[in-house]
């Protein structure tokens, strides 16, 4: 037990992950760094992109998060994201639809705010749709 | 006197408004608990937020964000009005478009009559109303209710953003109904930008706010010192800058929340007096089709007899 991090993902809608796991990969917004036992104190923010928690039993948990904060505190792990959903979860269907919404607005002489707005959303719907496809193809 | 065939009328259309109250009662009821657990599914998250700007606390100062500052002149102001997408739940609408209107015509007359007053309405009632009355909207929240999720949160706030870095208002305040129980909402008005820094300092609950207030020396300064050696990616300003909009975003989510349960108990209330006002009203209408009935088997009677009379 000593060895692990204990590890909660919480986005506004709820608690996405919450358990013990030996590592944690994050899409920080000055590159991907990936957390371990014993890690100092740290306030990280994270950018749209895939968390990888390394479990205890060793299994690989994807999840899909739209940016947010990562802190460590303690063997502690706790990501903020304002949207996170585990692979497992994401509705493939719904991500494909936002991708083409989002291509689609993009297309038509968006004005600049308009644009920001639309690749954001294009760059979640696509970093969930990575994440989704990633599930089914990988293996741990 | 209405007759016979008017009361069963009436009893009949009586009966079928109950079965509709009555069934759009249970289905609050099961509503209202799903909001609620949504509520509280937010909680974490609420508390999070909190721990993290209380550890930003010591390295920045938040007040120095653009967000926080108080614009020397006010031009214009937005509100944002959380309204329902459906009506049938009591006062719930009504409050609160009342309270918008107090609040324009008490605080903000002046920026409605130059123009520069804005509304944004979430939820159908509130649009329909303010769109009517001539009142300029901004974005097109109807239907929000229907599905709820953060996604529209989002989006009401990036365009309250948007129009206050562009000077469009210098002020936002949020109205909506707090869920107290079941049977009562608070209505709420919020200063929404620029943010109030003490509600930015204690955003979550009351309990740490006392906590924080009554010990910045006790539990603060064990807290400080781990707080030190806290290592800061990129760097404390920097965290601040996309802590500040998710403050925000999560205010709204709450207060969209916050008012879909208060919908659903308001409409469940509502449901429930209207199934025993319709209670009573049968308990008359049979009253009155009972005495109708035995007044025409008595007239009958005495018709018959009479003719009997007559006969013999």
């Amino acid at each position: 037990m000593s060895k692990y991090l204990h590890v909660d993902i919480v986005s506004p809608a709820g608690s996405v992950f919450s358990g013990n796991a030996l590592g944690v990969r994050a899409p920080g917004t000055a590159g991907s760094f990936e957390v371990l036992f014993n890690h100092a104190p740290m306030v990280a923010t994270i950018d749209v992109g895939r968390l990888v928690v390394t479990s205890d039993t060793d299994e690989r948990i994807e999840v899909a998060a739209s940016g947010g904060f990562l802190e460590v505190s303690a063997n502690r792990v706790t990501v903020l994201a304002e949207t996170a959903e585990l692979a497992t979860d994401i509705d493939v269907a719904r991500a494909q639809k936002a991708e083409e919404r989002a291509v689609k607005a993009l297309s038509n002489e968006p004005t600049s705010e308009e644009r920001t707005r639309y690749e954001a959303a294009l760059d979640r719907a696509r970093n969930r749709l990575r994440v989704a496809m990633g599930a089914v193809g990988h293996q741990a | 006197m209405a007759s016979l065939r008017d009361i069963r009328n009436r009893i009949g259309s009586v009966q079928n408004t109950q079965q509709v109250t009555r069934a759009m009662k249970m289905v609050s009821a099961a509503k209202l608990r799903r909001a609620q657990e949504n509520i509280f599914r937010t909680r974490p998250y609420a508390y999070k937020l909190g721990e993290l700007i209380a550890r930003l606390k010591g390295q920045v100062d938040p007040a120095l964000h653009p967000l926080f500052q108080h614009r020397e002149e006010t031009r214009g102001v937005l509100l944002i009005v959380v309204t329902a997408d459906r009506g049938l739940a009591g006062a719930f609408n009504a409050n609160i478009i009342k309270l918008a209107e107090e609040a324009i015509s008490t605080r903000f007359a002046s920026f409605r009559d130059a123009g520069t007053l804005r509304l944004l309405c979430v939820g159908r009632k509130g649009h329909e109303h303010f769109s009517k009355r001539g009142y300029s909207l901004v974005g097109d929240f109807r239907g929000a209710f229907d599905n709820v999720n953060f996604e529209t949160a989002l989006s009401v706030m990036t365009l309250a953003v948007e129009g206050y870095e562009e000077e469009n208002w210098d002020e936002v305040h949020l109205l909506y109904n707090e869920f107290k129980n079941t049977i009562s909402q608070n209505r709420i008005m919020q200063p929404l930008l620029p943010i109030p820094a003490e509600q930015f300092m204690t955003p979550v609950m009351e309990e740490r706010d006392a906590a924080n207030g009554s010990s910045l020396d006790g539990v603060g300064t064990s807290q400080a010192t781990s707080e030190m050696d806290f290592i800061f990616e990129p760097d404390a300003g920097a965290i601040l800058d996309r802590l500040v909009p998710r403050f925000l975003n999560y205010e709204v989510w709450k207060a969209l929340l916050e008012s879909n349960a208060s919908e659903q108990g308001a409409r469940m209330v509502a449901m429930d007096s209207a199934t025993t006002n319709a209670d009573d009203l049968l308990k008359q209408l049979r009253l009155k089709y009972n005495r109708a009935r035995q007044d025409a088997i008595t007239k009958e009677l005495i018709e018959i007899t009479s003719g009997a009379d007559a006969l013999g």
